[in-house]
């Protein structure tokens, strides 16, 4: 930078650490919820610094009871239905948008912008504007409650399509000549050359739809009635309900943590790829 | 848009194409086509027969002052959301690129709420500011202000937005933070030739640079605000007390799924896909206009 | 090894038609090199022997053999790209083995060819490298590297050295000339440097707005061009042209001053001499106003206008000289070096 004296320097990251801890304060108050008993947890005002209840608190929502007086699943399974989704999700939209983004850039057939407009489409209508009819849908397909209902109706993606449509577009032309020449089809040329030089973009994309899969809410919330079925981020919810009546936030808070932590950990671990996933899909 | 040699014509690219143009015929243009349908419809107060009847549902929203309302109630959040979310993002991102070293630190710091999920994001926000628990109206009481979002309008409006603005930082901070990294460093050093100081600088020089992701900020928090901050309301206040947090897409599903009246909640999923629509348009001239191909 | 006949070859894109009834007889071994400005077609034609441009209409025929409808794979060639177009995620090995692997070659006979080639090129040491470990001279050999190991009938070169600096390219140049007479594969080589095409190619093809202008060996192109667009395209510096009025063996500058010309045409012509051939002779018909001196050590270039006149003028004199800028210098030029064209057409007159 231009300026090096002390003091500037010194406000900049004052108000850095500022904003960080402004950011981070709901979490930590959820941190801190969720090392408590019960009892602390009704005192106003509340603790501002952790207690020693964590495992217990831990222990209790993962494996026990969880919330006394409802009938939830067990935590673990929710998570394990979140992952179920999450994974789906990812892995299907980006499946099927490599493959039709390679029809899209590598293959001059009829109806190729037909097809081309029709996805794009998609981008248009998210889910939240027609909930109603496709409910309907998924209702009369006989897929309510299933991990199929949660994931396949989500996986058709615009956006996955046209980066990798990008991707594809900055693939030098001269490698397809020169695997032409080599005697590659296809499906060959598809699978030797186009998929590992995305490789990067792939894991990127990932890093964003497993998110977007993890934190899904109306869509799980409409078509699971079946408690086994439960993902843990609509859980929240109901338990958010439950609160009106008993109020236990530290079970409410340690279930919270757990239904961030997978997400949360995914951003940080692979940051860069993070990045680069969210800026790509966005341009 | 197209590779300068193709391989030959085949039923391969169809099949390649088949299951994504499947996918979006059974769950988005079939669906779409229904609530377009619907929105024409009128069922009897029985569930007994439909009556086609035009444009009536959309006469009926235009001159329902709830829906108007709620209209209303939606650009306000939306803005709000959006300048305060951007606003914070814009200060943190100016200073996180003046550090030299650790701006990457600080960027690991302050990227990770993008990763939770909207309803938790309301969850985390409402504990806080439980009216009879929670660490806020504890602090606000001794200044002198009462805390109840379940019996103040705008409370509890001041209360999702707050929680929506929160979630969004993370992803405006880091589209400013690599905008300004983008701005060659001799530009900067230039004005800074030219005597400006920093505060001088920014405003001049770098803000007006990075006023394209601005714009482009600008148009996804809208999208952000209509549509994604769904969970955050019906975690926090579901759409109350009265509707006075009722924005538009909690009332598509509360009087859908709710209220069932089929006709209007279709009437509204179509203003609202035009919506959508308008946007994305505008979004994607936009990013046309950004990225030349 | 074989010959390639181009007949009648049209190439058009929809309505526009961008090259032009090219016909052309490759001799089985030789090495033919098509130069042309930037747009002439000239990436184009050599596309459309490889298979990756589809023939409008026409025949192109590889060892006698029609090869209009084969796939490139089919068509027993392998090219050498402008950027290489080496496959990033693969080893060097890898990359070379690769066309060979698809063809289903036994193991051992692909690794046999790819040490084989890597030999003649002296890659051996960066067989299991990837392409971005290397340099650009690297890359490029293994780019020749793998044209070479797929023994092919026919290689097609598409400004294979235009990506490499000055120095590295005359090196290339020399080192791809010495490989292809070691093969002996019929080879054609496309390039917009007229220094290159002189040098490489046993014959050239110049092309210029989807036409061949003339097709022959580099000296037939020096001392006898077939228009004025060839003798200006071939020879450094370029040819100078004056418009002339001849009269039984000849020609009037228009300066006035006359020149002897090996022709017996008479009325208006553009005289074309190679600033080379200009001797300096203090009686000379030719004056020139000196405006410049460009030193190059061996030689002098003198550029000027023809005296009395705005026409510029080049010369290139032996050895140093220093002085002359604003005076009048005066040279001759033998007959039998001086080309006449036709001023409408651009076509040569012959004597």
């Amino acid at each position: 930078m231009v300026e090096n004296r002390p003091l500037t320097t010194f406000v900049t990251h004052l108000v850095l650490i500022l904003g960080v801890l402004a950011i981070a304060f709901p979490v930590w108050i959820t941190f801190v919820a969720s090392t408590h008993n019960e009892l602390r947890m009704n005192q106003s005002p509340l603790p501002l610094w952790p207690g020693e209840y964590f495992l217990t608190n831990m222990q209790q929502t993962l494996f026990g009871s969880g919330l006394s007086g409802t009938e939830q699943a067990p935590v673990w399974l929710m998570l394990l239905n979140s992952l179920a989704m999450a994974l789906l999700i990812s892995s299907g939209k980006i499946v099927i948008s490599l493959l039709s983004a390679f029809a899209i850039v590598y293959f001059k057939f009829p109806f190729r912008m037909g097809f081309f407009w029709m996805i794009f489409i998609t981008l248009m209508l998210p889910v939240e504007v027609r909930i109603l009819p496709t409910f309907e849908v998924v209702a009369n397909l006989g897929m309510l409650n299933s991990y199929w209902g949660l994931s396949i109706p989500l996986i058709a993606s615009a956006t996955a399509t046209f980066m990798f449509r990008q991707v594809f577009l900055t693939v030098p032309d001269e490698l397809l000549e020169s695997a032409r020449i080599d005697g590659a089809g296809p499906l060959r040329f598809f699978f030797d050359i186009l998929l590992p030089l995305s490789r990067t973009n792939i894991a990127a994309l990932f890093v964003i739809l497993f998110i977007f899969g993890w934190n899904q809410y109306l869509w799980p919330l409409l078509i699971t009635t079946d408690t086994s079925m439960t993902t843990i981020v609509m859980s929240i919810k109901q338990m958010l309900e439950a609160a009106e009546q008993s109020p236990q936030w530290n079970i409410i808070m340690t279930t919270a943590l757990l239904a961030m932590i997978p997400p949360v950990f995914v951003v940080i671990a692979m940051q860069k790829l993070f990045v680069q996933g969210l800026t790509e899909t966005d341009k | 848009m197209l590779k300068r040699v193709h391989f030959p014509t085949s039923l391969l690219p169809y099949l390649l194409v088949a299951p994504q143009i499947a996918i979006t015929l059974v769950f988005f243009i079939w669906p779409a086509s229904q609530a377009m349908y619907q929105s024409f419809l009128i069922e009897d107060a029985f569930g007994l027969g439909t009556e086609f009847v035009w444009f009536e549902n959309f006469e009926v929203l235009m001159t329902d002052s709830h829906y108007l309302d709620s209209f209303q109630r939606t650009a306000v959040f939306s803005v709000l959301v959006a300048a305060l979310s951007m606003g914070f993002a814009l200060i943190l991102a100016g200073f996180a690129q003046r550090v030299v070293r650790g701006a990457m630190f600080y960027r690991t710091l302050l990227i990770w709420p993008y990763a939770i999920a909207p309803v938790l994001a309301g969850a985390l926000w409402v504990f806080m500011f439980n009216p009879t628990l929670g660490i806020f109206p504890y602090f606000l009481e001794i200044i002198g202000i009462t805390w109840n979002h379940y019996l103040s309008g705008n409370q509890a409006m001041l209360l999702v937005i707050l929680a929506a603005a929160w979630k969004q930082v993370a992803y405006n901070f880091l589209f400013y933070l690599a905008a300004m990294q983008s701005i060659p460093n001799s530009v900067i050093e230039a004005a800074a030739i030219d005597g400006a100081g920093p505060a001088r600088r920014f405003w001049t020089i770098v803000f007006p640079l990075i006023s394209p992701t601005t714009f482009f900020l600008l148009v996804i928090n809208m999208v952000y605000a209509f549509f994604e901050t769904f969970g955050i309301i019906h975690a926090v206040t579901q759409g109350g007390p009265g509707t006075s947090t009722t924005i538009l897409v909690y009332k598509v599903f509360n009087d859908g799924f709710v209220g069932l009246d089929l006709g209007g909640s279709a009437a509204q999923s179509v203003v609202l896909m035009a919506l959508v629509i308008v946007m994305t348009v505008v979004q994607f001239r936009f990013v046309e206009r950004k990225v030349a191909y | 090894m074989a010959d390639i006949q181009l007949k009648d070859l049209v190439k058009s894109y929809g309505p526009t038609e961008v090259l032009h009834h090219i016909e052309g007889d490759i001799q089985d071994g030789e090495f033919i090199v098509i130069v042309g400005p930037s747009g002439c077609g000239k990436s184009t034609l050599l596309r459309m022997v490889a298979g990756l441009e589809s023939v409008t209409s026409g025949e192109i025929a590889i060892g006698g053999t029609r090869v209009n409808e084969l796939e490139p794979s089919q068509r027993d060639i392998a090219m050498v790209f402008q950027n290489y177009a080496l496959y990033p995620h693969m080893t060097v090995r890898q990359n070379m083995a690769y066309g060979l692997k698809i063809r289903k070659l036994p193991k051992a006979d692909i690794d046999r060819r790819v040490e084989e080639a890597a030999e003649i090129l002296e890659i051996k040491q960066y067989l299991d490298r990837k392409p971005r470990q290397l340099s650009g001279g690297q890359r490029q050999r293994v780019a020749m590297g793998r044209a070479i190991v797929r023994d092919p009938q026919v290689f097609l070169f598409d400004e294979p050295l235009s990506n490499l600096d000055a120095k590295l390219r005359v090196q290339m140049r020399l080192e791809i000339r010495k490989l292809q007479q070691r093969l002996g594969v019929t080879s054609i080589y496309v390039t917009h440097d007229q220094v290159e095409a002189m040098t490489l190619g046993d014959r050239l093809m110049v092309l210029n707005g989807g036409y061949v202008e003339q097709f022959g060996t580099p000296i037939e192109l020096y001392d006898r061009p077939a228009s004025m667009f060839v003798a200006g395209f071939i020879g450094s510096p370029a040819m100078n042209f004056l418009p002339v009025t001849l009269d039984a063996g000849t020609a009037s500058l228009p300066s006035g001053h006359q020149v002897s010309v090996a022709s017996g045409h008479s009325g208006t012509a553009t005289l074309g001499m190679r600033p080379e051939h200009l001797t300096a002779d203090p009686d000379g018909p030719i004056a020139i106003n000196v405006d410049m001196l460009e030193q190059l050590g061996a030689n002098t270039l003198i550029h000027g206008r023809l005296d009395g006149t705005e026409h510029a003028i080049t010369a290139s004199v032996p050895g140093h000289a220093h002085d002359g800028i604003g005076n009048t210098r005066r040279f001759s030029i033998a007959p039998d070096l001086t080309h006449l064209f036709d001023t409408d057409t651009g076509k040569r007159l012959d004597s």
